[in-house]
C-alpha cells in the first residue's frame, strides 16, 4: 500500500462548489500538475454543461453531468469522489458511488450530521466494498506536491507556509479540520512538513479511523514517523496504541488527544465535536494520553507542549539518519490579477503561426491535394471531429442537393424581390435566410427530431403515426406537392442510394421507410420526402459515428440540420441574386389585380 | 448534537403511535398523561379519553431523564396500600413536590417540574421482563432478561442475554440471532411471544433511529396484553429531517440538575439553527475572569484544555463555544454582542482584570476580515464596557484573509483604547492563553 493519493489522482466533485474546486485548481497550478485534480463535477439541477476555473492565469473548463454514474462513464481514471452533498443527500451520493463497482478508491464526505444509522451502512458498504471513505464531517486530506482535497490547507499562502506544496516526513492523522491546518503549520515550524494528512472527521462514525490511516501510513515509505491527534471520547486510540504494543506499527509515533477538560465538568457539555464524549473512564482524554505514553507513543504534557514534542522527536530522527533533507520544490506563482473570459472558442485558434481549425491548420485542409473537401471542413468547425469520407461526403451530397429549388419557392422569391430593390448581394441573401423556418426549410429538423423520438420510445410505425395524430400535427418529412410512389423524387432516391452503398446501418431510415408504406396506402403522395430523408439519415449518420443519443438531441435542438440547408440553400438564393444583378430587372410592385383588397372603416372605441 | 434524551412520556407516544404497525397481535393502551402541576392533572381528567385518571389507580413518577426513581423514592403507588392513589392523592403529591429542590442520591439537585400518570398494573414478578436496544462500538446490541426492574440492574452480567447485530445484518439472520437467544429462564408458555416481541422491538428501535431504548420493566400480562412500565430512550436527532412524522412533535429536555439554558445561550442556539454556520455556547460560569470567543470546534476545545492546565482554577473559564463553517459578519457580531454583555455583567470578586481570549487555529475557508469585522463592530458597542472591566484582549488567528483581520481589529481596539494583543500563525494556537496568564 502506498500514499493515499499519487500527483496523477484525479477526482469527481459531487455539487459545484467552485471556491473549494478553485483552491484545488489553484494548488495544482501551483505544484505544476499535469492534469487538473477535479475531472468532472456532479450537480444534479445544474443545466450548465461546464464550469469556468482558473489554471494560473488562463482559465478551463470542467465538465458538469447530472449523476455520478454519467460522470464516471466519461472520467473512467478519476478514482476519488468528493462528496459535497448536504447531511440530507450525502448518504445516497455516497452509496451510488460505491455501487459503481471498482471505480472509486476513495471516497470523502464533508457534510456533518449525517444519521448515524445511515453513516454506519454507508461506512459498512464502504469497507466490503474495499473503498475508502474519510469523513464525515470533515475537511479531507491531502499528499503534499500531489493531490488535494477541497478546502484542505487552507489559502495559498498558508499551504506554502505550512510547506504543504511538496511532501515532508510526517503521517498527520487528526480528527478535528480546523485543527489539521494548525498541525500542519506546528509540523512545518518543529520539522520538516508533511508527507500525507488526514483528518478522520468529528462525527461518532466515521468512515476510516485513525488506525486505518496509520497502518497505510506505516506502509508507505515516504512517511517515516506520525503525529496523531486524538479528542475525548470513543476508543479508536486504543486500537493504535495494540498495533504499537504488537509491533504492527513500528514507527514512532507523537499523540495528543484533546478534551483534558472535559474531566471538570460532569456532564451536560458537549466539548467539540458529535465523536467527542466520553462514556467511560478509558474514553477521557487524560486515560488515552497516558495509555499511549505507557505503550511508548511520544505524548507531551499539555497541548501547549506538543510543538517541543514534534521537535525533539524530528530532531533525532534527523540526526539518526532516518529522515534526509528536504530539497525545497520551486513553485509556480498564481497570478495576482486573473480575470474571467467573456467568451470561449472551442473550434478554432488565430494565435499561432497560422490559424486552425479546430487543431488543422488551414493550409492543411484546403487544397485538394490534402484530400479535405468541405464536409471535412464542416465536421471540424461544427462538430470538432474529423469524420470519416462517407459521412463528410453525406454531408456535401445534403449540401449539394438543397442548393436550390427554383425560385418561386419564398425564400428565393424574397431573395429576387430585394434584390430588385436595388438592394446588395448580402441584404439579399439574408432576407431569404431570414424565410427559412417551420414552413420552409424546417422540416429537416422536425423530421429529425420526430422520427428519432419514434425510435427512442420504441414505438412501431403505426404506434407512432397515431402519435403524431394525437398531436395534431401533420408528420414533417412525409409528404410532396407533385411527387408520389409512382414518380419518385429522385433527389431521394439519390441520398437512399448513397446511404444504402456508404452508412454502416440505416435503422432510422428503415422505420421511416416502414412508416412511409403505411402512410403511402392511404395516399400516395405521402411518401418521404426530401427534407425528410436528409434529417432522418443524419441521425443515422451520428448513431453510426457513436454520438450519445443525447449528444444527437444536443445538436437537433441546436439548430444543426437547419444549418446544413441554410448552407445549400445559400448557394442558390446567391445565384438568385446574381441572376437578378445581371438582368437589371426593375422594382417589382405585385399587381393589385392580384389582392383581394376587404377593408372596412375601423370601429371606434368609445 | 447527536444522541439526545427523550421523556419517557414521548418514548410511549412514539411506541403508541406506530403500536400496530410494529406489535399488531400484542396490545398496549397508551395510558399516560405528562403534566407541571396537579391543577393540570386535574383539568386532563375532565377531558375526554382521560376518565380513566378518575376511574382506576395511578401512579405517578417525575418525568425527567433521570432513573433509579424508585430507590429515590419518587414514585407515588400507594398511599396505604399499592394501588390506593386517587386523582387527588397524585395531584397533592405532584404539587409536593414541585415546590422545593429536590436533591437525587446521585446528588443531582433541581426543580421537578413535569410528572408523568399512568394507570397502576397490577402484575407479579414473574410477568416483567426487560428488554433494550442500543447501539456499541460499530454493532447493534440487543439485550433481553427474564427479569425486570430493579433485579435485572443487579446481576446484569447473569441475567441479561445479549445479541450483537451488525449494521449490514439482513432481517432472516438478525431475527435467527434474536431467537437463538433467548433467555432460557423465561417461561416456555411465554417464549414464542416474547420472542416475536423481542424481533419487533428490535425493528422498532432500528427504523425509529434511536440511539437508546430501554423498557425496564416490560410486563407481559395476559392474552398478550403489554405494560410498558418504565422506558429510557435517546433519539439520534441527526436523523430529525427524516423522522420528523414518525416522531411527532418532540422535545430535547435539559438533563435534570443541569440548570436550564440561559437566555443567551438560547439565543445562540436558535442562531446556529438558523445558520448554515456554526454557533454554540455555554456557560460554565458567569462569574468567571477568562472569555473564550474560539473559532472551531477543535480550537475550542484545545483552548479550554490549556486555560484548564494553566489557569489553576477551572472555575476561571467562564465559558465555552464556538464559531465555525463561514459564519457572516452579522452573525459573528451578534456572537460576540452576546459574549460581551455576559462577560461585562459582574465584577470580578477579586477585582482582577477580565481576559478576553479570541482565538482560533488557521482557518480552512472562513474569511478571517470578514468575521473580525463583526467582532470590531461588537467592541464598537461594549468598548466602554469592557474598559471598565479592565478587560485584556488577546487575538491568535490564521487563515484566508487573516492578516487583514489582524490588522482591522488591532486598529479597531487602539483606536477605541482596549487594550489589546494580536498574533498570527507563527505563534503557537494556544499560547496567547500562557501569555494571558502570566500577567
Amino acid at each position: 500500500m502506498g500514499a493515499l493519493f499519487t500527483k496523477d489522482t484525479q477526482a469527481i466533485f459531487w455539487n459545484n462548489n467552485k471556491s473549494a474546486i478553485q483552491r484545488m485548481l489553484d494548488y495544482d497550478y501551483t505544484i505544476a500538475r499535469n492534469k487538473p485534480s477535479v475531472a468532472a463535477i456532479v450537480a444534479p439541477t445544474s443545466s450548465n454543461k461546464f464550469e469556468k476555473f482558473f489554471y494560473g492565469s488562463d482559465e478551463i473548463m470542467i465538465p458538469i453531468f447530472r449523476s455520478t454514474t454519467e460522470a464516471v462513464e466519461a472520467f473512467k481514471n478519476a478514482d476519488v469522489l468528493l462528496n459535497f452533498g448536504s447531511f440530507r443527500t450525502a448518504y445516497d451520493v455516497t452509496m451510488e458511488a460505491i455501487g459503481l463497482k471498482g471505480q472509486f478508491k476513495t471516497i470523502m464526505v464533508t457534510a456533518e450530521g449525517i444519521p448515524e444509522r445511515l453513516a454506519r451502512k454507508m461506512n459498512q458498504a464502504a469497507r466490503d466494498a474495499g473503498v475508502t471513505v474519510i469523513g464525515p464531517a470533515t475537511v479531507g486530506g491531502i499528499v503534499p506536491g500531489a493531490f488535494k482535497i477541497a478546502n484542505i490547507g487552507g489559502t495559498i499562502e498558508n499551504i506554502i507556509k505550512s510547506k504543504l506544496h511538496r511532501a515532508g516526513s510526517c503521517g498527520l492523522v487528526t480528527r478535528s479540520g480546523g485543527l489539521f491546518n494548525e498541525l500542519c503549520n506546528i509540523i512545518a515550524l518543529n520539522a520538516d512538513g508533511i508527507a500525507e494528512g488526514v483528518a478522520i472527521g468529528g462525527d461518532r462514525f466515521v468512515g476510516s479511523v485513525f488506525i486505518d490511516n496509520l497502518l497505510r501510513m506505516e506502509d508507505n515509505p515516504a512517511v517515516k514517523y506520525m503525529i496523531l491527534l486524538g479528542e475525548v471520547g470513543g476508543t479508536e486510540e486504543y486500537k493504535v496504541i495494540e498495533a504499537v504494543k504488537s509491533g504492527k506499527i513500528k514507527k514512532p509515533i507523537i499523540a495528543w488527544c484533546i478534551g483534558t477538560i472535559a474531566k471538570h465538568f460532569s456532564s451536560g457539555v458537549q466539548f467539540g465535536h458529535a465523536g467527542a464524549s466520553a462514556n467511560a473512564d478509558a474514553e477521557t482524554a487524560a486515560a488515552k494520553n497516558k495509555a499511549m505514553m505507557e505503550a511508548g507513543i511520544y505524548v507531551p504534557d499539555s497541548f501547549n507542549d506538543l510543538p517541543a514534542k514534534i521537535h525533539e522527536v524530528y530532531t533525532k530522527l534527523k540526526s539518526d539518519g532516518i529522515i534526509q533533507e528536504i530539497m525545497d520544490t520551486k513553485v509556480q506563482e498564481i497570478p495576482k490579477l486573473r480575470r474571467a473570459k467573456q467568451f470561449i472558442c472551442t473550434i478554432s485558434d488565430d494565435r499561432g503561426e497560422e490559424a486552425t481549425y479546430a487543431g488543422y491548420p488551414i493550409s492543411s485542409v484546403a487544397t485538394p491535394d490534402t484530400g479535405f473537401g468541405i464536409g471535412d471542413v464542416i465536421s471540424l468547425l461544427w462538430f470538432k471531429k474529423r469524420y470519416p469520407k462517407w459521412a463528410t461526403e453525406y454531408i456535401e451530397t445534403v449540401i449539394k442537393t438543397v442548393a436550390d429549388h427554383g425560385p418561386a419557392v419564398s425564400g428565393a422569391h424574397n431573395a429576387k424581390v430585394t434584390a430588385r430593390a436595388g438592394k446588395d448581394v448580402i441584404s439579399s441573401l439574408v432576407t431569404g435566410l431570414l424565410t427559412i423556418g417551420p414552413r420552409f426549410g424546417g422540416a429537416i429538423d422536425d423530421a429529425a427530431r420526430y422520427f428519432k423520438y419514434a425510435s427512442d420510445n420504441n414505438m412501431n410505425p403505426a404506434e407512432f403515426i397515431a402519435y403524431m395524430k394525437k398531436q395534431g400535427k401533420p408528420i414533417s418529412g412525409i409528404g410532396h406537392r407533385i411527387k408520389s410512389v409512382r414518380n419518385p423524387d429522385l433527389r431521394v432516391s439519390g441520398l437512399k442510394k448513397f446511404a444504402a452503398e456508404n452508412f454502416p446501418a440505416t435503422p432510422l431510415l428503415d422505420f421511416a421507410l416502414e412508416v412511409e408504406k403505411l402512410t403511402t396506402s392511404k395516399k400516395d403522395n405521402l411518401i418521404l420526402n426530401v427534407d425528410g430523408t436528409i434529417g432522418i439519415l443524419m441521425v443515422d449518420m451520428w448513431r453510426a459515428l457513436g454520438y450519445e443519443e443525447d449528444e444527437i438531441d444536443g445538436f437537433i435542438d441546436a439548430g444543426a440540420l437547419n444549418a446544413f440547408f441554410v448552407v445549400g440553400r445559400s448557394i442558390g438564393f446567391i445565384g438568385h441574386v446574381l441572376d437578378e444583378k445581371r438582368l437589371g430587372m426593375p422594382m417589382y410592385r405585385h399587381p393589385m389585380d392580384d389582392i383581394l383588397y376587404n377593408v372596412e372603416k375601423a370601429q371606434d372605441i368609445e | 448534537m447527536a444522541q439526545r434524551a427523550i421523556r419517557e412520556y414521548d418514548g410511549k407516544a412514539i411506541f403508541s403511535k406506530h403500536w400496530e404497525e410494529y406489535f399488531s397481535g400484542f396490545h398496549y393502551e397508551f395510558k399516560s398523561v405528562l403534566v407541571t402541576s396537579g391543577a393540570k392533572l386535574k383539568e386532563k381528567s375532565k377531558e375526554h379519553g382521560f376518565e380513566w385518571l378518575t376511574q382506576e389507580p395511578l401512579v405517578v413518577k417525575p418525568d425527567m431523564l433521570f432513573g433509579k426513581r424508585g430507590k429515590n423514592n419518587l414514585v407515588l403507588f400507594k398511599i396505604n396500600k399499592p394501588g390506593d392513589v386517587t386523582l387527588d392523592d397524585a395531584a397533592a403529591w405532584i404539587d409536593e413536590k414541585n415546590s422545593h429542590v429536590t436533591t437525587l442520591l446521585s446528588g443531582q439537585q433541581g426543580q421537578l417540574t413535569h410528572f408523568i400518570i399512568e394507570p397502576f398494573t397490577p402484575h407479579t414478578q414473574d410477568q416483567e421482563y426487560y428488554i433494550s436496544a442500543t447501539t456499541v462500538g460499530e454493532d447493534d446490541v440487543l439485550y433481553m432478561s427474564a427479569e425486570g426492574g430493579m433485579e435485572v440492574e443487579e446481576g446484569w452480567e447473569e441475567k441479561v442475554r445479549e445479541v450483537h447485530i451488525p449494521i449490514n445484518m439482513d432481517d432472516a439472520e438478525m431475527e435467527q440471532s434474536i431467537k437463538a437467544s433467548i433467555p432460557h429462564d423465561i417461561p416456555k408458555s411465554n417464549q414464542a411471544s416474547f420472542t416475536s416481541f423481542a424481533i419487533q422491538f428490535f425493528k422498532f428501535y432500528r427504523d425509529m433511529n434511536f440511539a437508546y431504548l430501554e423498557i425496564n420493566p416490560i410486563v407481559m400480562l395476559a392474552n398478550n396484553n403489554m405494560a410498558i412500565l418504565d422506558l429510557v430512550a435517546r433519539l439520534d436527532d441527526t436523523a430529525g429531517f427524516m423522522m420528523k412524522d414518525a416522531w411527532g412533535d418532540i422535545e430535547y429536555p435539559t438533563a435534570f440538575g443541569m440548570e436550564d439554558q440561559s437566555p443567551e445561550e438560547k439565543a445562540i442556539a436558535e442562531a446556529d439553527a438558523k445558520s448554515g454556520a456554526s454557533l454554540k455556547l455555554t456557560i460554565l460560569n458567569p462569574m468567571g475572569r477568562i472569555w473564550t470567543m474560539v473559532a472551531g470546534g477543535g480550537a475550542s476545545v484545545v483552548y479550554a484544555d490549556t486555560i484548564a492546565d494553566l489557569a489553576g482554577d477551572v472555575s476561571e473559564l467562564a465559558n465555552y463555544g464556538e464559531y465555525s463553517g463561514g459564519p457572516t459578519t452579522g452573525e459573528t457580531k451578534f456572537y460576540a454582542d452576546t459574549l460581551f454583555d455576559l462577560m461585562t455583567r459582574h465584577k470580578d470578586p477579586k477585582d482582577r482584570d477580565k481576559i478576553l481570549i479570541i482565538g482560533g487555529a488557521i482557518a480552512n475557508f472562513t474569511d478571517v476580515a470578514k468575521t473580525f469585522t463583526g467582532i470590531i463592530q461588537a467592541f464598537e458597542e461594549y468598548a466602554d464596557k469592557l474598559k471598565e472591566h479592565n478587560t485584556r484582549i488577546y487575538v491568535r488567528r490564521g487563515g484566508p484573509n487573516y492578516k487583514k483581520g489582524l490588522k482591522d481589529i488591532k486598529e479597531a481596539a487602539d483606536r477605541l483604547g482596549l487594550n489589546i494583543e494580536v498574533y498570527g500563525p507563527e505563534t503557537h494556537v494556544t499560547d496567547i492563553v500562557r501569555m494571558a496568564l502570566k500577567k
